[in-house]
């Protein structure tokens, strides 16, 4: 079976309680690919985000589709806060790991080099050392009496982004998206969906090469044009600002909540 | 000239405190900060370099969102901007959670990267938009990152100030207390005093804050509020009346 399928198959790899990693907005976020597992109904994920995530966290967390959720931040900037997400951290439905944006770099690249732990200044002195007994502080051993956070690599099942371009083969290109590359590196599998398929060699191209993920880290690959919206694509597309401010301001109750997703994931897939 | 806004004069003291930067990096949820810097590299001899953490098409980064903290890891990156949910008076900010961890009153979207940046940037500038007893407390329900640390803990940076709409506090590291050092047009000490939960020092009389000069009001209103629009369309709309455009 070839890498490029449809997007159900794609996310076969998804499985309940798979460990997930997600990008943050800037980086590629596989929207439609989001909505298909909420119609699919998976169950018990445990989501890992690079470093933060606004919309797809959050309605993951509100479908009921994650037990625990790994990050350093899950809202949506100027815009507001993420209710849903609130919601379940208020009422323990989640477990949450508390963390700090490089952290999470750190332990995905250890988990990229093959390394049980990464190395991290700062962090000493904050709560959150209290809260992620996981995270260790030692002294450095090269020096004298200088304490410095060790950090368990973190090695995710399955890394799920959105990219512009696939080639047949499955290479991805992802353009300055490097935390693509991070998150492909880092997990066992990478599943991915693209604005677009390219005909030819993705890796022929020097200028392409270097900015492109080989298939060998991916597992599959499913077209979806606008796949990233209402969140941003880059230079391809912007933000949906008036959705999400629409989706903030019904999600402030459940029902209303339900009322989005009904529209906008159940509904969505006859239209 | 019409009437200056409360963030124009946030804007003009930000703008103030990162002169000088070679680097200013500004996170995300910060548009004041991104104004200030913009209007930095319209107004400074020596433009700085100016990185948005979450806008490629406004950043120089090529390797993705980790080169902003290794560039600080590193002493590259000068000044970086926080908020804070709550901020206390030794300048601990927290952006997890108000009350007990375990079963929090209120909730917050996370620390983002505020553990690591708040040590390795040289010049932290905390902005808070909310001045009242319930943001600016004695101590913080939750350390998300703290003002200070020990001598033996590496650290190159932290607070340098605190600004909000009614004042600008400077921060003495070896004290770890704010100083007050001015009040904003229309506000008074009382205010200040009356709407701070912390203990703070200050000189016998705190001066106000200059008004911001007209051509940085100019600048601002006509070539930065529409590069603003792009990045922060709800502050745009609010401030500048730039209506949120539809996607393209």
């Amino acid at each position: 079976m070839g890498k490029i399928r449809d997007l159900d198959s794609t996310l076969a790899a998804i499985a309940d309680g798979t460990k997930l990693i997600i990008p943050a907005d800037y980086a590629g976020v596989a929207m439609e690919a989001t909505r298909a597992l909420i119609r699919r109904g998976v169950k018990r994920l445990h989501l890992v985000t690079l470093p933060a995530s606004s919309l797809q966290a959050e309605l993951l967390i509100g479908a009921g589709c994650v037990a625990t959720i790994e990050t350093s931040a899950v809202g949506f900037g100027e815009l507001g806060s993420a209710p849903r997400f609130t919601r379940a951290v208020l009422a323990g439905t989640v477990t949450l790991k508390d963390a700090t944006c490089p952290a999470i770099h750190s332990a995905l690249r250890a988990a990229e080099m093959g390394n049980p732990f990464g190395a991290l200044r700062g962090i000493v002195g904050s709560d959150l050392l209290t809260v992620r007994p996981d995270w260790r502080v030692i002294d450095n051993p090269f020096a004298e009496n200088d304490p410095i956070v060790l950090l368990p690599a973190i090695r995710p099942d399955v890394a799920l982004f959105h990219a512009p371009l696939a080639d047949r083969d499955g290479n991805i290109w992802v353009g300055r998206r490097r935390d693509l590359f991070t998150l492909a590196h880092a997990s066992a599998k990478s599943v991915v969906t693209v604005e677009a398929l390219h005909d030819g060699d993705l890796l022929a191209d020097e200028v392409m090469a270097a900015a492109t993920i080989p298939a060998f880290y991916i597992e599959a690959v499913a077209l979806a044009p606008r796949g990233a919206w209402p969140l941003k694509m880059g230079d391809l597309y912007g933000e949906d600002t008036q959705h999400l401010l629409d989706y903030i301001r019904l999600a402030q109750t459940e029902e209303g909540f339900r009322r989005y997703l009904d529209d906008q994931i159940f509904r969505r897939r006859a239209a | 000239m019409s009437t200056i806004k409360p963030e124009e004069v946030l804007i003009d003291v930000v703008l103030r405190l990162i002169a000088g930067a070679r680097h200013v990096a500004v996170g995300a949820n910060s548009p004041i900060p991104a104004a200030a810097a913009f209007l930095a590299q319209l107004m400074s001899p020596d433009a700085p370099s100016v990185s948005l953490q979450q806008s490629p098409e406004h950043n120089l980064w090529t390797d993705g969102g980790r080169e902003l903290f290794d560039s600080a890891g590193q002493g590259r990156i000068d000044v970086f901007f926080f908020s804070g949910a709550q901020i206390d008076g030794s300048g601990n900010i927290n952006l997890n959670v108000i009350g007990e961890y375990a079963h929090p009153k209120a909730r917050f979207p996370g620390a983002y990267g505020s553990a690591y940046l708040y040590f390795m940037v040289p010049r932290i500038i905390l902005f808070r938009l909310e001045h009242s007893r319930r943001t600016l407390v004695e101590k913080v329900d939750f350390i998300s990152a703290p003002g200070v640390s020990p001598p033996n803990v590496f650290r190159r940076g932290g607070p340098i100030a605190l600004v909000t709409p009614l004042c600008h506090f400077g921060f003495d590291k070896a004290r770890a207390r704010f100083r007050l050092e001015t009040i904003h047009p229309g506000h008074g000490l009382d205010e200040v005093l009356d709407n701070t939960g912390f203990a703070f020092d200050r000189p016998e009389h705190v001066p106000e804050t200059p008004a911001p000069p007209a051509e940085m009001l100019r600048l601002l209103r006509g070539t930065v509020a529409p590069q603003l629009a792009a990045i922060y369309p709800k502050f745009a709309e609010t401030v500048f009346g730039i209506p949120v455009a539809a996607p393209a």
